[in-house]
């Protein structure tokens, strides 16, 4: 059986008056039906731009450039707008970082929520009220009548972002791709959110990508990391190798730079240097300058390879041991 | 709801107010009016007798508290030329003034709007560019001058319309209108585009800038993303958050369409309110100058005061915190 996604090679660039940015610029990812991947990196590394590729809604200048994006066997990237329009919200639904700005300040929730049932299945207005009234209790949001008819600045950021999730879980969609959903939120907010997504999608079987600049986030949630470095995935594999064993050194950095509670208070090992330019990016290995590692082998730049098996690595001298000290959790 | 509607119109009140103490000391304070009224071979018996009947010797705010309750009760003087209510000869100009601003305002919004998201919506195709390049023009060029360009094309080198006045009217509604017959409405084209042009320019625009950043904005992207058709995604979730700013700048134009109404009824003979003014000023007729200026307020002031209402029924976070205030 196929995979309910698969993108090969996705190249999505940015044409901008200073030159083009290659935002993302040879990703390979896959996702099986009703698994979490985790997608990890910096700022800028092209997570969002991942997402909105796959979902059609790259916005000029920028636009897909070439590669293949499978979902269900069916090429979106190929199919256009047409195809796409019916897949969004209803297969493949999308929950955004801020969540105040992503529901339209001047409709109600009501209107806003109708529309998007509306939108695929043809049902009355009272049935498209009722599935609407459903979702938000399914989100754990309470007296759904009277929030149904608020206006988004009645709610807290949590609750707008509970309402949100409602909204992509409308159509039970195959794949939810969340883009940093939990960061603007509380920590408790944020842990609460993380839980209740996690039984919903595991009740509804729906796959989702989590998008996250924060390790210890994902960590606790992903079946699987791809971890992202300047509009590539440079390792990826089963959550648990992952954070027991990084093979690259920049995931390395980055676990490291995670604080746990026995190590509390030492200094956290930093990646040094910057996130380079994606204007001026270096031959070669892209995390070369930053590299503990880099020698000449470096360049030109390594293949996305299979290092074990289900656990690849874009790097010419992966680190084989496991970390000295395995995080508990 | 009710308490913001209540204070608002306290404000309205207050700005006809303050408008009639400008208007009283421009008009009325200024200069001796027994001057110009009286024939420069009276004796000054008759000047004093004339200056109490016009009470005149009173102190200057007794003089604007017989003027205000005059006012109120719809007293604004008597013309000079026509020896009738200076209001009376507003009132009957009125209704050609106000369709004229109407049908200008009806064309400034269906086609400034449209045109302005269009705009927006694809900014650098060449529709436009080409819709910016002519509001560029609209805005720029003077009011009366595009007046008798429109004349020179289309009544004198084409023909096709009449170049003044107001054509056949008929009554609708108890008022004289000319866009119910064929010829009141070729009278009407032609002024009517005219001071619908600005405007225009200025809704066009407005609504290409704002439609360019409700598009950037992460709500519509969701809107997208939940799998909403193109046109719902304009007609519903960009053109309701750009309606906004567009009631209020139409709040605020209106007021001065009827200002403008001056220059476009005089290039064109239509027989309103702004050609009685400048008639009026010719003939130093004071009365018709003040009932004028009083009565353009309250329609300002009345105008202003709908568009609120309406903002506030647009944006509902405007309508909620006045609520709680
Ligand atoms: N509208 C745009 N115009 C030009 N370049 C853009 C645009 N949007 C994104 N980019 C480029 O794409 C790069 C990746 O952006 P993206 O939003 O995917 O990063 P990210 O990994 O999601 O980061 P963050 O954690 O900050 O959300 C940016 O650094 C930028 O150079
Ligand atoms: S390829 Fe070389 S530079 Fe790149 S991560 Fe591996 S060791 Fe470092
Ligand atoms: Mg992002």
């Amino acid at each position: 059986m196929s995979r309910l996604l698969e993108v090969r090679d996705l190249h999505t660039h940015f044409f901008t008056r200073d030159g083009v940015a290659r935002a993302v610029d040879g990703v390979s990812l896959s996702v099986d039906r009703g698994e979490i991947l985790g997608l990890v990196g910096e700022s800028g590394s092209g997570k969002s731009v991942t997402g909105f590729s796959i979902l059609g809604l790259v916005d000029p200048p920028g636009r897909v450039v070439s590669g293949q994006i499978l979902f269900d066997g069916q090429d979106l990237v190929a199919g256009g707008e047409g195809a796409l329009r019916h897949l969004r919200g209803k297969r493949i639904a999308m929950i955004f970082q801020d969540p105040m700005m992503t529901l339209n300040p001047v409709l109600r929730i009501d209107t806003q929520m109708i529309e998007t049932v509306r939108a695929h299945v043809d049902v009355s207005r009272d049935e498209a009220l009722r599935r609407s009234r459903e979702a938000l209790v399914a989100v754990g949001i309470s007296s759904p009548d009277e929030r149904l008819q608020s206006y988004p600045h009645q709610f807290s950021g949590g609750m707008r972002q509970r309402v949100a999730i409602a909204i992509a879980m409308l159509h039970k969609p195959d794949l939810i791709i969340a883009d940093e959903p939990t960061t603007a939120l509380d920590v408790t907010i944020q842990a609460q959110i993380l839980s209740e997504v996690q039984t919903l999608c595991a009740e509804a079987g729906t796959a989702l990508i989590w998008i996250t600049h924060d390790l210890a986030v994902v960590s606790g949630l992903a079946d699987r990391l791809a971890v992202m470095y300047a509009g590539r995935i440079i390792e990826e594999g089963p959550t648990s190798r992952i954070i027991a064993a990084p093979m690259h050194p920049y995931t390395r950095g980055l676990i490291e730079s995670v604080p746990h509670g026995k190590r509390h208070g030492a200094l956290l090992s930093q990646i040094k240097g910057m996130t380079p330019s994606l204007l001026k990016l270096p031959s070669g290995c892209k995390f070369r300058p930053r590299c503990p590692r880099a020698d000449d082998a470096c360049t030109p730049e390594p293949p996305l390879e299979a290092a074990r098996p289900g656990h690849s690595v874009r790097c010419v001298h992966p680190h084989t041991e496991s970390r000295i000290e395995v995080p508990t959790t | 709801m009710i308490v913001y509607l209540v204070r608002r119109a306290g404000q309205s009140v207050l700005a006809v107010v303050a408008m009639a103490v400008l208007v009283f000391l421009g008009v009325y304070a200024i200069g001796n009016p027994v001057d110009v009224l009286i024939n420069p071979e009276a004796t000054q018996a008759q000047i004093a007798a004339t200056t109490q009947r016009l009470g005149l010797d009173k102190p200057l705010w007794q003089q604007f508290g017989i003027f205000l309750g005059n006012a109120i009760h719809g007293d604004l003087g008597t013309s000079f030329v026509y020896g009738r209510p200076a209001l009376d000869i507003i009132l009957e100009r009125l209704p050609a003034t106000m369709e004229l601003a109407v049908v200008a305002l009806i064309l400034s919004v269906g086609l400034g709007v449209p045109l302005g998201v269009w705009a927006g919506l694809r900014p650098h195709g060449l529709a436009g560019k080409t819709i910016m390049g002519g509001s560029i023009l609209g805005f720029s060029l003077p009011n009366f001058w595009q007046g008798m360009l429109l004349i020179l094309v289309f009544a004198v080198l084409l023909g096709w319309l009449p170049a003044g006045g107001r054509g056949q009217t008929t009554e609708f509604m108890g008022l004289e209108v000319s866009f119910l017959t064929l010829d009141g409405l070729s009278h009407l084209i032609l002024p009517a585009i005219n001071l619908a042009l600005f405007k225009m320019s200025l809704i066009i625009r407005l609504a290409r800038a704002n439609t360019r950043e409700v598009c950037l904005q992460d709500y519509v992207k969701f809107a997208r993303a939940k799998g909403l058709s193109g046109r719902r995604v304009v007609m519903v979730h960009v053109l309701k958050n750009i309606m906004i700013p567009v009631v209020t700048i139409i709040g605020l134009e209106l007021g001065s369409m009827v200002a403008f109404a001056i220059v476009t009824e005089t290039v064109f003979a239509w027989p309103g309110m702004g050609k009685l003014l400048i008639d009026s000023i010719n003939l130093l007729d004071r009365p018709v100058i003040v009932a004028y200026l009083m009565l353009t307020v309250l329609i300002i002031v009345t105008i202003n005061f709908l568009v609120d209402v309406i903002y506030s029924l647009l944006d509902p976070r405007i309508r909620l915190s006045e609520m709680k205030g």
